[in-house]
């Protein structure tokens, strides 16, 4: 079968990806490569993860009356995720411009497996995916992670914290094994994914100069004006 | 022998356990009368004592409606439409068809994966990636293909005098015009559930004949392998008939309560 994300894509745009745990910064320093790609005037094009409202609303009504089981869970993300590639990703590839996705395919490979489904057929789900041109993983440990949640906004929501598993009944300790088991399936991937590991507990600007070289080094073939079908 | 075999791996975090009810589903494209034969067989096999559990394709409380209005606003690609429906199947398979088969149902199911196999191909999906897609789904026990021709299947459609957009496959832009349309869409979906009955050894019915004759056929194929596979050798006296002398009441005892499925709530 053609897997996609195992071979470069054709496409005469650029895909950047993102991939962290919550509170790993991810998020951050995605918006910044974008303001410095605008700043040198390339065609940039930002998506992120659940913006597409295809399956929304009933993946709301699932986890509200926790009737989502992990199957179903993994293919309304996927359908979400099939969603946003082919009405929001796509096109701008095609057309030959930046797309930076915050979150990707591999955060249902590491949540999907978490919640037991099986590695191996995750992957072949999501088979049709093209293969990102860069994919950053903001590495860090779980209590910074926790403690920068618990700054901006004091709450953690239940299906991040992994409530409905039944791990722990303290929202906080349910939120620490859940994520150090989907921390577990980054590292496991990091190297078929293809990631650039970064130190997330680095500081902001330390991160942000790295990731732009990293950048800089990637795109030296990238025609910013491709001609396009 | 009541252990249930996948597509592919299965649900890796639901425990292997006893699965004492049987699997039946009902194949064939719209139009050939699939409904009105389940009906049919489900009340059949009711009269005789059989718990029954009818499932269909996109009937999820979960999911159902979502799939309904998708195909409204006509937002569905070839990706999202199979993934919404596999995940309307994967509800209705671990919310109604593995507890109905672990209490020793019948299940019933109108339509089932092979439909998507069969769908999702025509609609441009790579054949592998669908068969991996519905690796979780346990094969059926016994599979029931009303098997019919596209020129009787055409001549009935507009008789009926409506041909449902998406079973039109217009949204494929097979043809300009809905006749055109619906013939070439049906004929590469009969392509496809030919070669699957081939593959998965469906029972061919022909659906050319008069529903009674179909229903006939059905309640032969289904006997005989209930009869093969020794699934509730007990019988249910299906009338009343007090005449019965007390040798041929012995021949048809009525179950214990041990024979009889467990219902779970």
């Amino acid at each position: 079968m053609i897997n996609s994300l195992l071979k470069p894509h054709d496409f005469p745009g650029r895909l950047i990806i993102v991939e962290g745990i919550d509170g790993s910064g991810k998020s951050t320093q995605i918006r910044l490569v974008q303001r410095w790609l605008e700043s040198l005037n390339y065609n940039v094009f930002f998506t992120e993860w659940n913006s597409a409202d295809l399956v929304k609303k009933t993946t709301k009504k699932g986890k509200k009356n926790r009737s989502l089981t992990p199957t179903t869970f993994s293919l309304l993300h996927a359908t979400d995720f099939a969603d946003r590639l082919v009405s929001k990703i796509l096109p701008p590839l095609k057309a030959g411009m930046i797309v930076l996705a915050d979150r990707y395919v591999f955060t249902a490979f590491a949540r999907d497996v978490v919640r037991g489904c099986d590695r191996e057929w995750v992957r072949r789900v999501y088979s049709f995916a093209p293969r990102p041109d860069i994919a950053f993983y903001f590495r860090v440990p779980i209590e910074t992670s926790v403690q920068r949640i618990m700054m901006a906004r004091q709450v953690l929501k239940d299906f991040e914290a992994g409530m409905d598993l039944n791990l722990h009944p303290d929202p906080v300790e349910s939120f620490k094994i859940f994520q150090g088991r989907i921390l577990d399936e980054y590292d496991r991937m990091s190297d078929d994914a293809g990631f650039i590991v970064m130190d997330a507990v680095a500081s902001i600007a330390e991160q942000q100069r790295k990731v732009r070289q990293a950048v800089a080094d990637r795109l030296t073939a990238y025609n910013r004006n491709p001609r396009i079908a | 022998m009541s252990q249930l075999q996948f597509f592919g791996k299965g649900l890796p975090y639901v425990k292997p356990q006893e699965y004492p009810g049987v699997l039946i589903s009902i194949e064939g494209t719209d139009g050939v009368g699939r409904t009105t034969q389940t009906i049919l067989l489900r009340e059949w096999l009711e009269v005789q004592g059989y718990g029954v559990v009818e499932t269909g394709w996109t009937r999820s409380p979960l999911i159902g409606r979502a799939i309904a209005e998708a195909k409204l606003g006509r937002t569905l690609n070839r990706f999202t439409y199979s993934l919404l429906y596999a995940a309307d199947f994967a509800d209705r398979l671990e919310k109604e068809i593995l507890p109905a088969l672990r209490s020793g149902f019948v299940v019933l199911s109108d339509r089932y994966v092979f439909t998507a196999f069969a769908r999702d191909v025509v609609r441009g999906c790579d054949r592998e990636w669908v068969r991996d897609l519905f690796g979780f789904a346990p094969i059926p026990h016994l599979v029931l293909y009303l098997k019919i021709d596209v020129p009787t299947l055409i001549r009935r459609a507009i008789s009926r005098g409506m041909v449902d957009f998406f079973e039109a496959g217009m949204d494929m832009s097979l043809g300009d015009d809905p006749y055109d349309s619906f013939k070439q869409y049906q004929t590469l979906l009969t392509r496809e559930y030919n070669a699957l009955a081939k593959e998965f050894s469906f029972h061919l019915v022909n659906a050319r004949m008069k529903p009674e004759r179909i229903h006939e056929r059905l309640r032969s194929i289904v006997s005989d392998f209930f009869a093969q596979r020794k699934f509730h050798n007990w019988q249910v006296p299906a009338d009343l008939d007090h005449s019965n002398n007390a040798a041929s009441r012995k021949q048809k005892p009525f179950p214990s309560s041990e024979n009889l499925p467990v219902v779970t709530p």
